[in-house]
């Protein structure tokens, strides 16, 4: 590995954003997480990995409980956000993703143009007291998403008009315009070529300055190279988590090593 | 050489040239089906243009009526005894006062053509419609100075002089008739060549009112169609926003358990309901509880509504559920509710298809017939349209399909020309309405 890769990552103690303490999570019969703890930091990529159906999206979801949405969804144990229950009843779901923002495995722009989708959050939030102020957001947030140069000539162009990885970085810049402390992505590159893929995972890594960053991905040399910490996810439990390159060099658990090397998967 | 080649196979599957038993049968199977698409095509094709050519030919003579023009000498002994030209004294004069006049009005015209007929002047006025009277003292009590002068109106003919014209009645149907005979034929030959009767566009079809059995040659659809868009104004402002309401609250928000699985199930029932059943549920809620007027447009667009209700809930639900989940995801990513994620961007989306449901449901409300015998919405109106938007609801009236079941219950064979005519026009609106579905849906539709 390069080493100046490895130095970057070296574990500077940064402050907890998000912890999970005991998460257990049921669709109906089915065990789906099971008493999975783990402390994600701030401004750091974190990655989930594993296998297909071992949970890790899943669990990225309970983090702004889109899994709400699934009626047989069932989530037990604590989720603090800065120290604040996000199940607590109080909390209302809303609000938190407003806080956690996130990004899906498909890139799932508004039918609307791309001036819209970007302005859409910032909108229905009231974070934008004008015209002005709005467009400012929105320029903001594209520059933010990377994609501001591509765009800015044709802000009122359909937002499905874009290609992929442009539809991708453009849901992206549509998370960060709503101003999130969290940032939740889903298997972002799944559906991306691997230039697109170069770019978002290059977004990701500037992302890293303000935000924690939690990212879902099948393929281990994209967590190798955009995230600092890893967790690894095996039918429901998370078996390993600790610095990047600790869990690549040195794996402590052997089904770690055996996923990382190719065995299981 | 060649001939070896082909018959020697290379490998185990044989020669790719020669086509085998078994390939054989399964394109012979192939093509026979094609066949049998094509001829249920066929047959298919054949009913709709027997269907089409029978309507257009049966009903388009309905278009056209026969007219006789008359100089009516509107005599002031009769019609103004005392010479006061004052309108409430020439109106006590009744349509019956009007019959000699418009006797004497033939025989002049006749008279005035060089037309002689053997007949007596009193059997003269059966070639004219009985609404030449009134249309003729309507004219004079509109104005009162006309009494004494000249004028020349156009009166519709009789029916039968009508039918003559259109070849439905000939000298032999008018062997027993008691009202025409054929001598009465050989004075409308004479007109004709004449040119005082003529056959003309009959815009009075499509604007006028019903009339009784005695005078099909004045009957129109106008009324009812009017009784027919006062219906569809309550249906569209009924059924769409609780339609819709509906479908979202199911889609959407409602939680999934027995309780709305049943209500589910139900919905799909009721959209199978005979017709039928729902008039008699009118009947029974609107008119006996809730003792709405009878024969009133409300009552029919509330039965209508109730049947259409099953057809946009179906429809709007399908078109929710064929907006992607991704983007219902995506609001609620960046933190929009849940009802802002339907209102901002699943329902914009579905709501083509949600249009498309809603005016074929209406079209669909706009030929039913059963449930509105039901509730009595065949009145018989016969002059009057409703004064104003309020009245239109709840003036007795009837509808299109109603007035051409009606007229096809009629015993007077002109009025067999009405209903087909009849269908036409309804065919029209209903065209017009599967039309501007089509539009709609090719306009909004969006790919994603």
């Amino acid at each position: 590995m390069n080493d100046m890769r490895q130095i970057e990552r070296a574990v500077d103690m940064k402050q907890t954003k998000i912890t999970a303490r005991g998460v257990q999570v049921y669709y109906g019969d089915n065990h789906a997480i099971k008493d999975v703890s783990v402390e994600i930091a701030d401004k750091t990529v974190t990655a989930f990995i594993g296998p297909s159906g071992c949970g890790k999206s899943t669990f990225l979801r309970c983090l702004n409980r889109m899994n709400d949405t699934i009626s047989i969804c069932r989530v037990e144990g604590d989720i603090l956000i800065d120290n604040e229950d996000i199940y607590d009843p109080r909390v209302d779901p809303v609000q938190l993703r407003a806080k956690v923002g996130m990004v899906f495995q498909k890139p799932n722009p508004f039918p609307k143009s791309i001036y819209d989708n970007v302005a859409y959050g910032p909108k229905i939030h009231g974070l934008a007291r004008n015209k002005a102020e709005l467009d400012e957001i929105v320029e903001k947030a594209l520059r933010r998403g990377a994609i501001w140069d591509e765009v800015k000539d044709r802000l009122n162009a359909p937002g499905t008009g874009l290609s992929g990885g442009q539809q991708q970085r453009l849901c992206i810049a549509r998370a960060v315009a709503t101003e999130p402390e969290v940032l939740l992505m889903d298997e972002p590159c799944s559906a991306l070529d691997p230039i697109a893929t170069a770019q978002v995972e290059e977004l990701i890594d500037e992302l890293r300055q303000s935000y924690s960053v939690v990212i879902v991905t099948h393929s281990m040399q994209q967590a190798a190279r955009v995230s600092q910490k890893t967790a690894f996810f095996h039918l429901g439990n998370l078996v390993e988590y600790g610095e990047t390159g600790e869990i690549f060099t040195n794996p402590e658990d052997p089904r770690t090593e055996s996923y990382i090397t190719g065995r299981i998967g | 050489m060649t001939d070896q080649t082909a018959s020697q196979p290379s490998s185990k599957h044989g020669s790719l040239l020669a086509v085998d038993a078994r390939t054989k049968k399964r394109n012979a199977a192939e093509t026979r089906f094609k066949a049998y698409g094509i001829g249920a095509l066929l047959i298919g094709l054949f009913f709709l243009v027997t269907l089409l050519t029978a309507i257009v030919s049966n009903g388009s003579t309905a278009f056209s009526q026969t007219y006789i023009s008359l100089d009516v000498t509107l005599n002031a002994e009769k019609l103004d005894p005392n010479g006061t030209g004052d309108r409430d004294e020439i109106a006590k004069v009744t349509t019956l006062g009007y019959t000699q006049i418009i006797a004497e009005a033939v025989a002049n015209t006749m008279a005035a053509n060089e037309i002689e007929s053997p007949l007596p002047a009193g059997a003269l006025p059966l070639m004219v419609s009985a609404s030449a009277a009134a249309q003729i003292r309507d004219t004079v009590l509109a104005d009162p100075s006309l009494v004494g002068q000249t004028v020349t109106f156009n009166v519709l003919a009789s029916s039968r002089v009508d039918g003559y014209l259109k070849g439905r009645v000939t000298r032999e149907s008018l062997a027993r008739d008691r009202n025409l005979g054929p001598p009465h034929l050989d004075i409308v030959d004479q007109m004709l060549d004449a040119g005082v009767v003529e056959k003309r566009w009959n815009l009075a079809f499509i604007t006028g009112a019903d009339a009784s059995e005695s005078r099909p040659e004045q009957a129109g659809i106008g009324v009812s169609m009017l009784g027919s868009f006062f219906m569809m104004l309550v249906v569209l402002f009924l059924s769409l926003p609780i339609g819709v309401a509906a479908s979202i609250y199911l889609e959407e928000f409602a939680p999934q358990n027995k309780f709305t699985d049943f209500i589910e199930v139900n919905i799909s029932n009721l959209a199978a309901v005979p017709s039928i059943v729902f008039g008699i549920l009118g009947l029974a809620i609107f008119i006996q509880i809730m003792h709405l007027p009878q024969s009133a447009p409300l009552v029919g667009g509330l039965v209508l509504t109730l049947m259409t209700l099953p057809t946009i809930i179906i429809s709007t639900r399908a078109s929710l559920k064929s907006v992607p989940p991704s983007i219902r995801d995506a609001a609620l990513g960046v933190g929009a509710s849940k009802m802002q994620s339907v209102f901002h961007h699943v329902l914009p989306l579905a709501m083509p298809g949600i249009l498309t449901g809603t005016i074929i449901g209406l079209a669909q409300a706009l030929g039913e017939t059963a449930p509105l015998l039901l509730i009595g919405m065949v009145g018989f109106i016969a002059s009057n349209y409703p004064d104003g938007l309020a009245s239109g609801f709840l003036d007795p009236n009837s509808a299109m399909p109603a007035q051409i079941y009606e007229w096809a219950k009629r015993a007077d064979p002109a009025y067999y020309e009405r209903a087909w005519g009849g269908i036409i026009v309804l065919l029209v609106f209903l065209m017009t309405m599967n039309i501007i579905a089509i539009l709609l849906r090719r306009r909004f539709e969006r790919r994603w």
